[in-house]
């Protein structure tokens, strides 16, 4: 079992109430309070700023310290739940800060970058500063991520799959070579930095249940984490995986699926439940209001799901809300409490949904530093060192652990045995 | 297709037909009678009631296309396409496949830039251009509006410099047909004109080649395309003259669609005799 620590970094001296300036009409004659892309920067404050980026780290080498596996990092952009403009810059202090742990990436927004050449190597050089800790997650960015790098959003999942490609192959082919494909056009290719590990760093994808991120991620053989994924959906998640895993000829084990989960823990019950309604700080959406022309812009999402996309950007239908915070405590997707409490419910999570990666995120919101040493020190000492056991007595093992290849690509030929459904 | 062109086509006026082009199907309404005319749409397609059309199809013979790839097509044959000249290459040949020798050809907002990038590329077939508030040219002290923020509604609505115009033409809650038609407009324009947002910086210096009799037409409160761009197109094509509609948005064809339809006719008229 991997267990690995999160938060989203967020802006904690942010205000919320200054998102009650930026209501934007929707269609419909409704209105959608932006807390992303066009809430203005001016309520970002730098000297706040400044304190919260070192308290981070300074939480990050106390994750460290006290157990855990990994640190999870990410990155989003133009909003105040999130710091992290760009992971690979906490992932490179990382693997100078720390010296045991993973420092797990998800994930680097392949379609937002206009040249993965560059990522190939700078991915390469925190793989070698850390001495090899790097996992590097690639995610296809949302909707906000893309516009406001302007990534066409209707070529998105295109530009994920080159770019993931391009990558892959600086770092495991000699260059110099060319590359001409649709979206990126390189006249050489011959990275003066190349990966530690070898055949290359691990890829995990995380998701919120993307049907073709899940099928791509399972045929390329990459553990695919569920963000904040209910056991419904972690189930159907896990369906499609398997499913496609063997229409390619292999058989996916807890290795191969990991969970993202809010987990909040503090000395008393009291307390734990006080703070985790920090998590609701952005009107109990974490990923940022945003108008649903930019949170799914045209082209973006799936075109099974179009119906519902054309109707929810017209303000013909309401947002989806995100779910309440006693709903993600009985849908398990949020755990909080005592270390006693938490371990009790986070063993049923592991019961249910059988994965070999964990990551918990700890704080959020406006949850001071002092609570938040407070809650990683009880996690690592307490919850971490119980849930190993205990997911040593279930046989859930993490892609290390498990000693599984790095990728499709990397299992050898003779033990791929494809089943088609 | 939409029921909109279907009941168009029914009431007797407007015929519908598909014409073969580049590997792909152009769908056209064609109506009226006289010299041969062609109407390019903006990127939010055809609206439901176009009484500009109507108008028009009393003095010339209309041709009125579906932008390749845009709703009333079939949008997978056209994932090729990657600018607007690819466009106008496309809209060329449909001239081409017409059999139409000579024509003018009007242009309204995007389909404005289509026309005036189509008109770089040889004029001997174009007696006259009109092009009604295109895109194209870069304004210099304004942008042209962001739709790719807005919701195709919003967008829509900006069109009109009084949006009880647009409660007319569309209805005040426009229906999932309308609401799908635009959202695939919208890919379209997407694929051809998201960077750099709807304009072509060479477009001005290509246009000082094009010699065939223009009027350019603007609203004088065009949200969408800032009027300064009416100035640089006019000046940008030799033979330009430039008519500003008072009290009028973007869509000065569903807007004020008599008054335009006469200063077409004349303009086309005027142009042909000269």
């Amino acid at each position: 079992m991997h267990l690995m620590y999160f938060t989203e970094q967020p802006m904690a001296a942010w205000d919320p109430e200054s998102a009650a300036l930026d209501e934007i009409p929707i269609g419909g004659g409704r209105t959608q309070r932006v807390t992303a892309l066009l809430h203005s920067n001016k309520n970002f404050d730098p000297v706040a700023a400044s304190r919260l980026y070192n308290e981070r780290l300074d939480e990050y080498q106390y994750v460290e310290e006290v157990g855990f596996d990994g640190i999870m990092l990410n990155e989003h952009h133009t909003a105040p739940f999130c710091m992290s403009p760009r992971i690979n810059l906490f992932a490179v202090l990382l693997a100078r800060l720390t010296k045991r742990v993973k420092i797990v990436l998800l994930g680097n927004p392949l379609p937002i970058w206009d040249s993965p050449v560059h990522l190939a190597e700078e991915l390469s050089i925190i793989d070698m500063i850390s001495g090899g800790r790097l996992v590097s997650g690639f995610v296809r960015g949302g909707g906000v991520e893309n516009i406001q790098a302007n990534a066409n959003p209707l070529f998105n999942r295109e530009r994920f799959e080159e770019a993931h490609d391009l990558v892959i192959k600086a770092w495991t082919e000699p260059g110099p070579f060319r590359w001409e494909g649709k979206h990126y056009q390189f006249r050489v290719v011959n990275p003066w930095a190349t990966p530690l590990q070898k055949p290359h760093p691990r890829i995990w994808i995380p998701g919120v249940a993307s049907k073709e991120t899940v099928i791509w991620a399972a045929e390329h053989r990459y553990p695919y984490i569920g963000l904040n994924t209910n056991f419904d959906v972690s189930q159907k998640i896990k369906e499609l995986y398997v499913g496609a895993a063997r229409g390619v000829g292999y058989e996916p084990g807890p290795e191969n699926f990991g969970q993202l989960l809010q987990c909040h823990v503090a000395e008393t019950e009291e307390k734990a439940e006080r703070n985790a309604r920090q998590f609701m700080w952005m009107a109990g959406e974490f990923t940022g209001l945003a108008h649903p022309v930019w949170g799914s812009p045209t082209g973006y999402g799936s075109r099974s799901n179009r119906k519902a996309l054309i109707e929810i950007a017209g303000g013909r239908r309401p947002m989806v809300k995100p779910p309440a915070l006693n709903q993600r405590r009985l849908e398990h997707t949020f755990v909080w409490g005592t270390p006693d409490s938490v371990i009790k419910q986070l063993k049923h999570v592991l019961e249910n949904n059988r994965v070999g990666i964990l990551a918990l995120w700890g704080n959020d919101g406006n949850i001071n530093h002092e609570d938040s040493m407070s809650c990683i020190k009880l996690l690592g000492k307490e919850v971490v060192p119980a849930i190993r056991d205990y997911a040593k007595e279930l046989g859930l093992k993490d892609p290390m652990e498990a000693n599984a290849p790095v990728s499709l690509r990397e299992t050898a030929a003779d033990e791929l045995v494809p089943v088609q459904a | 297709m939409t029921t909109t062109a279907a009941s168009t086509a029914s009431s007797g006026l407007w015929n519908l037909q598909t014409v073969a082009v580049c590997g792909g199907e152009i769908s056209l309404l064609k109506g009226g009678t006289g010299e041969p005319l062609m109407v390019l749409p903006r990127d939010n397609g055809h609206p439901p009631r176009h009484e500009f059309l109507d108008l028009l199809a009393a003095d010339f013979s209309v041709y009125y296309p579906w932008l390749p790839g845009f709703y009333g097509g079939a949008p997978e044959a056209w994932e090729w396409l990657a600018n607007v000249r690819d466009l106008a290459v496309v809209q060329r040949q449909l001239i081409v496949e017409l059999g139409l020798e000579r024509l003018a050809l009007v242009g309204l907002g995007f389909g404005g830039w289509v026309a005036a990038e189509m008109a770089t590329m040889g004029q001997g077939r174009l007696d006259s251009l009109v092009l009604v508030a295109p895109m194209g040219i870069q304004p210099r002290r304004d942008y042209i509006i962001d739709q790719f923020l807005i919701s195709t509604e919003s967008y829509a609505r900006a069109g009109f410099a009084d949006e009880a115009g647009f409660d007319a033409v569309y209805g005040s809650e426009p229906g999932f047909e309308q609401l799908e038609s635009w959202e695939t407009d919208r890919e379209m324009t997407s694929r051809v004109a998201w960077k750099p947002y709807m304009y072509n910086p060479s477009l001005p210096r290509l246009l000082g080649g094009v010699t065939t009799p223009a009027l350019v037409v603007w609203g004088d409160s065009d949200r969408v395309v800032p009027l300064e761009c009416a100035e640089l197109y006019r000046s940008a094509v030799p033979n330009a003259t430039l008519e500003v509609f008072q009290h009028c948005g973007h869509a000065v064809d569903l807007e004020q669609p008599a008054a335009l339809a006469a200063k077409v006719a004349s303009f086309i008229r005027g142009a042909h005799r000269s």
